[in-house]
């Protein structure tokens, strides 16, 4: 089978798995689960066996000549827009973490859900399970916890959610791209609603299909833009260095703000990602898509979904950076920039006034996404692909931890019956590291990557090159930005290892601070492997990003990332190797050390009914975090009333009542009076009642007429008589009349 | 010989009378009689006309005896039809014979 071959097929066993679930195996919860975890499994051997031969193919050679193949689509008179797969060094980076956090999540949904546990006592479908009394033989009851009663539901919905991020990643073109971002999109809103008998999960679906439609519109209007300058939308047209140079010297329409067209479609197309990667001002959804279960905020909200904004961005870096010269930056790469960094910051304050513990990572899912758009803003696109591959590694890793140790709570208020304690809030946790050890360490080193603990995470080099290139930006290409990118980022990072330690002390250390956190025990085998697995990358994977000539010494070719992404841009702009500083090395070590440190000191010894440390340090600005910036009551004030009162008023009275059904209503009215005239003046007196003369005159001739039939013979005889008499007169006249 | 058209008004006197009898009595079977004397009156024209206009061939005389058996027959035909109808309506008044009627 040909390469190309294999990347045709690669997304379409998740397809046909949420088919054949949805339409076939509902009801067997057995059947669906292995359906969707085989077609998984599917997907990740045919993804892993591209991604050998496209190792042995060779970076070098592929960023020149991707795998490629494509279709003649849609007619568009003379020629045909084309759609296809391709494969190129930056796919292949994608391919290979989705595959594994694809899977991985997979198998640990099985668990999640609960599959193998009975049905619960008082289950609804639509809202979480409740658990399941059981009576064992001494009478004795215990609650445990209960199967989903959705079960297959949410496999085919994971599935159909796997179809669309392997589409965005082997198209090749940015049509079928926007496909597979839209499906993510509906999945995203479907599982963000999967309890969907819960208020708070429905507002939170509609709330994130909303604000990501924002920014899918705009994302639309920049792919029209391209599309009728480029007159394609497949990469090896609008990457060609004529249609780049050709947008970078077109003003772009109207004059619009002096930008050229490569700067309005990048613009445009960045606001894509806002809204999908989650970045200021469009963030407001992810915290809130925490209502979906675990592996849902896993899969969508760290490894796949919002990556694919970043990965979008990073794929039009050709587009983004036209225009600008060594060291120069272009308007969308300096909004990026600014928004990133400023994103990464943001949010990074909001998670350290956290206290549930899903909600500590979205916030650090944005701040991070802040870091990698960040990057691209200075440049660094290689940066922010490798940061882009550890962090979708780790943070899935941590999601799925989390999960575990949610499950873990929630057997503990099983076994208490105390339902009013927050399985999910950190302040009810503690000690768990003692219960539930595989979960403690792998989240742990999820941690450590995420904070970027030197040297044997994966975090630490992807976060280092960040900061080195930022660094380099600044030092030797002279821009402000790079400094500003360096210090902001360097803000994030410090304040991203403090609330990490502070998530694991709070969750992990001291002794349980609870009740229920004293029963919680260890997740099954279905749970913890996956966990395992995902830590075992978040170690190693950063590895193959370290720099060849790191601290000075001369490591040889072991970088194999740069190669790898580098390619992105036209052979004729070169990239010059970064050279080491020690600088970012430092600033590195600083932050991620430092923060863990304050987070350990801080957090060491807090026990059951203390406050929050945060609280006592910030004093009247920890509710300011604690509530977001209120910039969610802000949207709610303004953009929210506003859309609701234009729908409510304008749509629906104005237009739709009034001016639609009165028309309607008008028409209807007109055509029954008509009707009714026509009736009243023409049919009745003409029609009707001309017809009924007719029979009734014949029946009263016929009435009048009957009396000569009086059945006696005589005077039928005598009618004879008559007759002939009258008839013979009638002719001898004739005759005689005719013989003169 | 005594002119042609004193027996032919004496066979249309004849009929008339026949005539009136079919029309006018009551009893069926005097209709009847009067149906006979109708046709006798015919054979009576028919025997003048032979005897005036063509003596000596002998189609009237055939002519006429035709006739006279069909009378015959049509009367004993007759005579059944309301035997019939008198066992079946105890009548013979032809004025009572009205089912046809309306």
């Amino acid at each position: 089978m040909t390469t190309e071959s294999l990347l045709w097929l690669l997304p379409l066993p998740p397809l046909v798995s949420f088919f054949v679930i949805v339409l076939l195996t509902n009801r067997n919860k057995a059947l669906s689960h292995a359906i969707a975890v085989g077609a998984a499994a599917l997907s990740w051997l045919l993804g892993m066996v591209v991604f050998v031969r496209a190792l042995q193919t060779g970076m070098e050679h592929l960023g020149e000549e991707p795998f490629r193949s494509a279709v003649a689509w849609l007619p568009t008179g003379n020629t045909a827009f084309e759609i296809g797969v391709s494969l190129d060094p930056l796919g292949t980076v994608a391919l290979f973490f989705v595959a594994w956090t694809v899977l991985m999540i997979f198998i640990y949904s099985t668990g999640y859900h609960n599959y193998g546990q009975p049905e619960g006592d008082h289950d609804l479908k639509g809202l979480p399970p409740h658990g399941a009394t059981l009576t064992d033989e001494s009478g004795h009851k215990h609650t445990v916890p209960s199967v989903e009663p959705n079960y297959s539901r949410f496999f085919a919905f994971i599935s159909l959610f796997a179809f669309g991020m392997y589409l965005l990643v082997v198209s090749d073109n940015l049509l079928t791209l926007f496909v597979g971002w839209e499906i993510m999109g509906l999945c995203s809103y479907l599982l963000i609603g999967f309890w969907f008998a819960k208020p708070s999960a429905r507002a939170a679906a509609v709330k994130a299909f909303m604000t990501t439609r924002i920014g899918d519109v705009f994302m639309l209007l920049g792919l029209v833009y391209l599309y009728s300058l480029a007159g394609s939308l497949s990469y090896e047209v609008i990457f060609s260095p004529e249609t780049l140079e050709m947008l970078a010297d077109t003003a772009a329409v109207g004059g619009f703000l002096g930008l050229t067209a490569a700067g309005l479609i990048g613009i445009l197309l960045l606001v894509g990602t806002v809204g999908k990667s989650a970045q200021f001002p469009l963030h407001v959804w992810l915290p809130d898509a925490m209502e979906g279960p675990t592996p849902v905020s896993a899969m969508i909200h760290a490894a796949t979904m919002v990556s694919a904004g970043v990965y979008m961005v990073i794929r039009i870096f050709p587009i983004l950076s036209a225009g600008g010269g060594h060291g120069e930056l272009t308007p969308p790469m300096m909004t990026m920039a600014f928004i990133g960094a400023f994103t990464a910051l943001f949010a990074a304050t909001i998670a350290v006034a956290q206290n549930d513990i899903k909600r500590v990572l979205a916030y650090s899912t944005i701040s991070q996404l802040g870091f990698m758009i960040a990057a691209l803003g200075i440049g660094a696109y290689v940066a922010a692909a490798f940061h882009l591959m550890t962090h979708a590694f780790f943070k899935a890793l941590l999601f799925l931890g989390s999960g575990s140790v949610i499950h873990g709570m929630e057997h503990g208020v099983l076994h208490t019956g105390n339902h009013d304690v927050d399985p999910q809030d950190m302040m009810n946790m503690g000690g768990l590291s003692k219960k539930m050890p595989i979960t403690f360490w792998t989240f742990t080193i999820g941690g450590m990557a995420l904070a970027g603990f030197p040297f044997v995470t994966a975090g630490f080099w992807s976060k280092d090159e960040i900061f080195a290139e930022a660094w380099s930006v600044f030092a030797n290409e002279g821009n402000p930005w790079g400094l500003f990118v360096l210090v902001m980022l360097g803000l994030a990072a410090l304040l991203t290892a403090f609330y990490t330690m502070r998530q694991i002390m709070l969750t992990f250390a001291g002794e349980p601070r609870t009740k229920e956190a004293e029963h919680a025990h260890e997740t099954p085998w279905t749970m913890t492997l996956p966990l395992v697995v995902l830590s075992f990358f978040a170690v190693t994977a950063g590895w193959i990003g370290i720099p060849n000539d790191f601290l000075g010494l001369n490591l040889g070719k072991i970088n194999k990332f740069h190669g790898v992404v580098e390619t992105l841009l036209p052979s004729e702009i070169e990239i010059p190797a970064l050279e080491f500083s020690f600088v970012p090395l430092v600033v590195s070590l600083v932050v991620a050390l430092g923060g863990l440190l304050i987070g350990w000191l801080l957090y060491k010894d807090f026990k059951a009914g203390q406050t929050d440390p945060m609280k006592r340090l910030l004093g009247g600005f920890f509710p300011v975090l604690q509530n977001k910036y209120y910039v969610d009551e802000l949207y709610q004030a303004t953009f929210v009333r506003f859309s609701e009162w234009v729908s409510e008023t304008v749509a629906f009275r104005w237009l739709d009542r009034a001016i639609i059904d009165g028309f309607l209503h008008t028409v209807a009215r007109v055509a029954y009076n008509l009707g009714s005239v026509f009736r009243d003046r023409f049919e009745l007196p003409v029609i009707h009642n001309a017809g009924d003369l007719a029979g009734e005159s014949v029946k009263k001739f016929g009435f009048n007429f009957r009396v000569l039939q009086t059945g006696r013979v005589q005077q039928y005889m005598l009618l004879v008589l008559v007759n002939v008499i009258a008839f013979g007169a009638l002719f001898y006249y004739l005759l005689e009349i005719a013989g003169k | 010989m005594i002119p042609l058209s004193w027996y032919l008004i004496l066979a249309a006197a004849l009929f008339s009378v026949g005539l009136y009898g079919v029309l006018a009595r009551k009893n069926a079977i005097a209709i009847l009689m009067g149906v006979e004397l109708m046709l006798n009156a015919v054979n009576i024209n028919l025997v003048a006309f032979w005897r005036y206009q063509a003596p000596e061939q002998v189609v009237g005389q055939v002519f006429a005896i035709m006739v006279f058996a069909v009378s015959a027959a049509e009367v004993a035909v007759g005579l059944a039809l309301v035997i019939s109808l008198y066992r079946r309506r105890r009548t013979v008044v032809a004025e009572n014979i009205d089912l046809l009627k309306w």
